[in-house]
C-alpha cells in the first residue's frame, strides 16, 4: 500500500473489509472469533458433501426417496441438515424425460445446508441472466449437452423456498454402496448443470 | 431514512442480454477465493443483527447499489457494500468512516467521523425466519391460471421483470412467508401464501425462444387470477 490512497479512490476490497472489521471490533460490536466460526463453518463443515449424502441415500432407500420428494425439508433434517437458507427445501427429480436446473436470477439464493455457499458460476451474471431464457444453450456452454428430446425445467428461486435437484443414478453403479455413491455425486449435478457419471 | 431502489435495477438480471457466455464450472473453485471474502461474508451476516434489520433489507441494500458497486468487486464485494448500507442506515457508522479508516490503514491520513447515535428501524419480527402460519386459505389452487402483475412502484420486490404481465399455472402451493416488499422496508411482515408458478418459455420470451418450462415463486400479492 502507498500513502497516496484517498477516500475518494476505489478502496481495494481486502483493505476495505479490514477497515470495517477493525472499526466494529474496536467498538465492541463484533467478535472476530465469531467471524472465524462463520467462515470455518462454510469452508469446512457445510458443503456439497451433505447434498451428496442425501442423493446417495435416495438412490439406495426408496422409502427415503419418497419422503424426500414429498417433504424435502423434513427428509433432509433426518440426516441432520437444516439451518440458514434451508427453511423450506423442495427436491426435484431428474428423469429420462425431464432435466431440472436451478438458478436465482435476483441474487444467488442457494440451499446452504445441503450445498454450502454457491460456487462462482452460480453467481455469474451470465448464468443468472441467461439460464432462464436459453437454458439448453447455457448448459451446453457449461459442458452439459442434453439429448434434444430431454425436456428442461428451470427453477428460479425468488422466495425462501430452496430447490435441490435429485440427479439420476448412472447406469453401471448397481453394485455400489451408499458411501461409494456419495463420492460420485458432484456439487454441480445437484444444481442441474451436470449429470452424475459412473467411475 | 433508508434509500429506496426502483423496482427493477441491476440485480434483476433474469432474461437480460449482454452478459456473455456462461462460465465452465471449476470443481476446485474455493468457497472464498481470497481471505477478505470470508471476512466480508461474516461481517455481512453480523451487520444484519447489528443494524437491527433483516435479510430482505440486506437484499435491498445490495439491489440499490449502482452498477459498479454491484458488479466490479464480485459477490462478496456487493455483500460488503450492502452491509455498509445497513450500518449507515441504522447509524451504527457514519458515512465515510470505512473509507477514512482504509486510508489511515494504508499509511495515509484522513479524519474519521465520530460514531453517530444509533437509529435502528422499528423492526420486531413475530418469529424467526421467513415462514409463518396463516389461518386463511390460499387464494389460488394448483392448476389455476394466474398472471404476474406489472410492478412499477419503487421499493424492494422479488417479482422479476421478465415474468411481469405473463400468464402461468400454479404448480405448488408453498408455505406462507413474510412479504419481502414490505418486510425489507420495515412496514409489515404481511405474511402471505407463496406459489410456485409454471410458465411456458414462449409465453415469457416469444415464439422463437428455446422450448422449456420455467418455475418460479410468486407471493400472493404478485398474482391475479387469469382462469
Amino acid at each position: 500500500m502507498t500513502s497516496e490512497l484517498s477516500v475518494n479512490d476505489h478502496i481495494p476490497m481486502a483493505l476495505r473489509t479490514e477497515a470495517l472489521e477493525q472499526i466494529l471490533v474496536e467498538r465492541g460490536l463484533v467478535d472476530p472469533k465469531v467471524m472465524d466460526t462463520f467462515i470455518k463453518t462454510y469452508e469446512t463443515d457445510v458443503g456439497p458433501l451433505n447434498g451428496a449424502k442425501v442423493v446417495a441415500k435416495a438412490w439406495t432407500d426408496p422409502e427415503f426417496k419418497g419422503r424426500l420428494l414429498t417433504n424435502g425439508t423434513t427428509a433432509v433434517a433426518e440426516l441432520g441438515f437444516k439451518g440458514p437458507q434451508g427453511e423450506h427445501i423442495v427436491v426435484v427429480e431428474n428423469t429420462d424425460e425431464v432435466h431440472n436446473v436451478v438458478v436465482c436470477t435476483l441474487c444467488s439464493c442457494y440451499p446452504w445446508p445441503l450445498l454450502g455457499l454457491p460456487p462462482s458460476w452460480y453467481k455469474d451474471p451470465a448464468y443468472r441472466s441467461r439460464v432462464v431464457k436459453e437454458p439448453r444453450t447455457v448448459l451446453s456452454e457449461m459442458g452439459l449437452d442434453l439429448p434434444a428430446e430431454r425436456e428442461i425445467t428451470v427453477w428460479d428461486s425468488s422466495s425462501e423456498v430452496r430447490f435441490f435437484v435429485l440427479p439420476q443414478r448412472p447406469p453401471g453403479t448397481e453394485g455400489m454402496s451408499e458411501e461409494q455413491l456419495t463420492e460420485l455425486v458432484s456439487r454441480d449435478s445437484m444444481v442441474g448443470v451436470a449429470v452424475v457419471t459412473a467411475p | 431514512m433508508t434509500a429506496i431502489q426502483a423496482a427493477s435495477g441491476i440485480a434483476d438480471m433474469g432474461g437480460v442480454d449482454g452478459w456473455g457466455r456462461a462460465p465452465r464450472p471449476d470443481p476446485a473453485d474455493p468457497v472464498f477465493k481470497e481471505p477478505w471474502e470470508g471476512r466480508a461474508f461474516a461481517l455481512s451476516l453480523l451487520s444484519m443483527r447489528l443494524s437491527g434489520t433483516n435479510l430482505d433489507a440486506f437484499r435491498h441494500a445490495m439491489n440499490r447499489l449502482d452498477r459498479d458497486h454491484y458488479i466490479d468487486d464480485g459477490y462478496y464485494g456487493r455483500w460488503l457494500y450492502g452491509a455498509e448500507n445497513l450500518l449507515t442506515d441504522s447509524q451504527i457508522i457514519a458515512p465515510g468512516t470505512v473509507e477514512a479508516r482504509a486510508v489511515n490503514l494504508s499509511g495515509g491520513t484522513a479524519e474519521e467521523p465520530p460514531a453517530p447515535v444509533p437509529n435502528k428501524p422499528p423492526y420486531a419480527p413475530t418469529a424467526a425466519g421467513s415462514i409463518r402460519t396463516l389461518e386463511r386459505a390460499p387464494r389460488f389452487a394448483v392448476g389455476q391460471r394466474v398472471r404476474a402483475k406489472i410492478q412499477s412502484a419503487p421499493g424492494h420486490t422479488r417479482l422479476q421483470a421478465y415474468t411481469q404481465g405473463h400468464v402461468g399455472t400454479v404448480s405448488i402451493v408453498e408455505p406462507p412467508q413474510v412479504l419481502p416488499d414490505t418486510h425489507a422496508h420495515f412496514i409489515a411482515e404481511n405474511a402471505q401464501w407463496v406459489y410456485t408458478v409454471r410458465f411456458d418459455s414462449h409465453e415469457l420470451f416469444g415464439p422463437e425462444a428455446e422450448t422449456f418450462t420455467l418455475n418460479t415463486d410468486m407471493y400472493e400479492d404478485y398474482l391475479e387470477d387469469a382462469s
